[in-house]
């Protein structure tokens, strides 16, 4: 959901930290050897341990196992060694998924990089009173539920008395009177696109735009002066100096393209046909529609293989940063 | 009248500016704009072939009918309470592991923030299987706990790093001049750094509470049965059978269910903006 979007933004827009004034030194009597900071974190040790590490090894244990509607009330599952792996990677349906998440993934995150980058240029040139509005209507999209969001745009798209069918209606494209856009696999998909675009574009946009002011006037002017014009200016001034930033964003898009899963569920449940089916949507299908909790659980880790690639590159891109402070 | 030239050039050059600024509110604004005036609106003027941008008149009827749908206190109720346990929750917890982190110096800091940074990622979509097995073996399903349990630590990596950083923020000599006048170590951090945490605090807090408001996916899978357990936003996305074809009760309950988010949110966007523009979690 996009409000867990902001998590990272103190990061993600990651300069200066207060520096670190009373830390070093190990001040306050803050003794090696006592128990407290061990005590003071283990709330948080056993949290992580019990609700995030034991699911998911229990998912990986799962993937390994015969593990079906029996099993889920008896309680005797089998081990099957890598079937569950076997069968999914020979399904020709489940390569169709992957393709599917990919091109999701790569339209998704091309349209919110360039919009948002886009929207931040634009901002940064703004004057005063309109930057302000633009910046509250940014931050109103992202206030909005998920799933209210989710909502409205079905209305909006409804086939009858939706809006944009009675726009386009109303504009001469009479082939859109009545046009059932979730029945359509590329429309769907492509409204599910829309949706999850204009919900990411304001966090993007604000966290590039914070990166954008911090760069100094003074690089603009002389670059200008060198003669060079607004493309050029950007490609070798702009970009260089705020590619850090960008780069953190375009990891956490990638990353949070999974994060469709709810608006995906909520709209068409992966319809029509396995139109919008892309990989965390199949995993549940899989397991709590067909019962099949293990391919469920082969598919959700296969997932978070493919994450991990990505969110390695965040974390490098992370402590490099923080690596640069003071 | 050498004066009134530039300026209209001016004004023509930011023209293409203006109206692209102009255009992304709009994009930015429509979708609002029209769940809201949709749920004002007359069911005539909402079944209509020719929809006006503004209503003609004004109606409550559908707020009515969205607060009167069946269990709509009590969802709202559920909502509340896993919400407001699960951000205490995180709170607390992270506030201690925070000022661990933030003021202390012991083996093993790094990898816990490390691990901290890797929980604030963490795959929960692809968690929804294994957490409803072992809600179902443990015998939590269809209960409010299991959600809160679940909200807490979806939000306590974000709780950990923001805190951490107002911690650090306040300076250490403050506390060790109470303490030199006699104050404990926790009663110097609770009389002195915990005032000046406050704001943080706060804005911590709001952004969990703006989280576990929304979440859906947890919610809807791990409360099946019991219908009395389930909180807003699933009860938001089964509308259709809610409210049948009723665009306008759906787009009321959907204003409703958004109201608090949007309040929040727009009474800390001096903190979003500025948070962000500073680049620090300062507040």
């Amino acid at each position: 959901m996009p409000t867990v979007r902001e998590r990272s933004v103190p990061r993600a827009a990651g300069r200066r930290r207060p520096p670190p004034t009373g830390r070093s030194g190990g001040r306050g009597g803050a003794g090696r050897g006592t128990l407290w900071p061990y005590l003071l974190i283990a709330p948080a040790v056993l949290g992580m341990l019990y609700l995030l590490l034991y699911p998911l090894a229990r998912a990986v244990l799962i993937s390994f196992q015969d593990f079906r509607l029996r099993q889920l009330i008896l309680g005797d599952a089998r081990f099957v060694g890598l079937r569950n792996y076997r069968t999914l990677l020979g399904d020709p349906g489940f390569w169709e998924v992957v393709r599917r998440t990919f091109v999701f993934m790569a339209v998704n995150v091309v349209a919110i990089m360039v919009l948002s980058t886009l929207v931040a240029l634009m901002t940064e040139r703004l004057g005063r009173a309109a930057r302000t509005v633009v910046l509250s209507s940014l931050v109103l999209v992202w206030a909005v539920p998920v799933v209210a969001a989710t909502t409205v745009f079905q209305w909006l798209f409804h086939s009858e008395f939706g809006i944009v069918n009675e726009t386009l209606t109303g504009l001469g494209f009479e082939s859109y009177e009545g046009y059932p856009w979730f029945a359509h696999g590329g429309a769907a998909f492509g409204i599910v696109v829309a949706l999850i675009v204009w919900q990411s574009v304001p966090f993007a946009a604000i966290t590039l735009y914070s990166a954008l002011v911090t760069v100094p006037t003074e690089l603009y002017e002389s670059a200008r002066m060198d003669g060079a014009g607004a493309a050029r200016v950007f490609r070798s001034v702009t970009f260089p100096l705020i590619r850090p930033v960008f780069m953190l964003v375009l990891s956490l898009e990638v990353i949070w393209t999974f994060k469709a899963f709810v608006q995906i569920w909520v709209m068409t449940r992966g319809g029509p046909g396995e139109a919008t089916t892309i990989l965390p949507v199949y995993a549940v299908q899989t397991a709590l529609a067909g019962q099949r909790y293990d391919l469920g659980s082969a598919a959700s880790m296969l997932t978070v293989l493919l994450m991990s690639g990505v969110l390695v590159l965040y974390f490098r891109q992370l402590f490099r940063q923080e690596g640069e402070q003071p | 009248m050498s004066t009134p030239r530039p300026p209209l050039r001016r004004t023509l050059r930011r023209l293409p500016l203006n109206a692209a600024a102009a255009l992304t509110v709009v994009i930015c604004l429509f979708p609002v704009y029209w769940m809201v005036t949709t749920a004002f609106k007359p069911s005539t003027d909402i079944q209509s072939y020719d929809p006006r941008p503004v209503p003609r008149s004004w109606t409550l009827d559908h707020f009515r009918t969205a607060v009167g749908a069946d269990g709509f206190a009590l969802f709202w109720r559920n909502s509340i309470l896993v919400t407001l346990s699960a951000v205490l929750l995180a709170l607390l917890v992270a506030l201690g592991a925070a000022y661990a982190v933030a003021r202390m110096r012991w083996r093993g800091r790094r990898q816990f923030m490390l691990a901290v940074f890797v929980a604030q990622m963490a795959p929960w979509e692809s968690l929804i299987i294994p957490v409803y097995i072992i809600s179902r073996d443990t015998g939590m399903l269809d209960r409010l706990p299991t959600l809160t349990l679940i909200y807490f630590m979806i939000t306590l990596p974000f709780t950990v790093v923001v805190l951490r950083g107002f911690i650090a923020g306040i300076p250490p000599e403050l506390e060790e001049a109470a303490q030199v006048d006699g104050c404990t170590r926790a009663g110097a951090f609770r009389r002195v750094a915990f005032p000046l945490l406050a704001p943080g605090l706060m804005a911590t807090s709001l952004f969990g509470f703006i989280t576990a408001w929304n979440e859906f996916t947890y919610a809807n899978f791990l409360i099946i049965k019991q219908q009395d357990s389930r909180t807003l936003p699933v009860w938001l996305s089964s509308f259709q059978s809610t409210f049948g074809t009723d665009w306008g009760a759906t787009m009321a309950a959907a204003t409703l269910f958004a109201l608090p988010a949007l309040i929040i949110f727009l009474a800390l966007q001096r903190h979003v903006t500025a948070g962000l523009a500073s680049g620090g979690v300062k507040g």
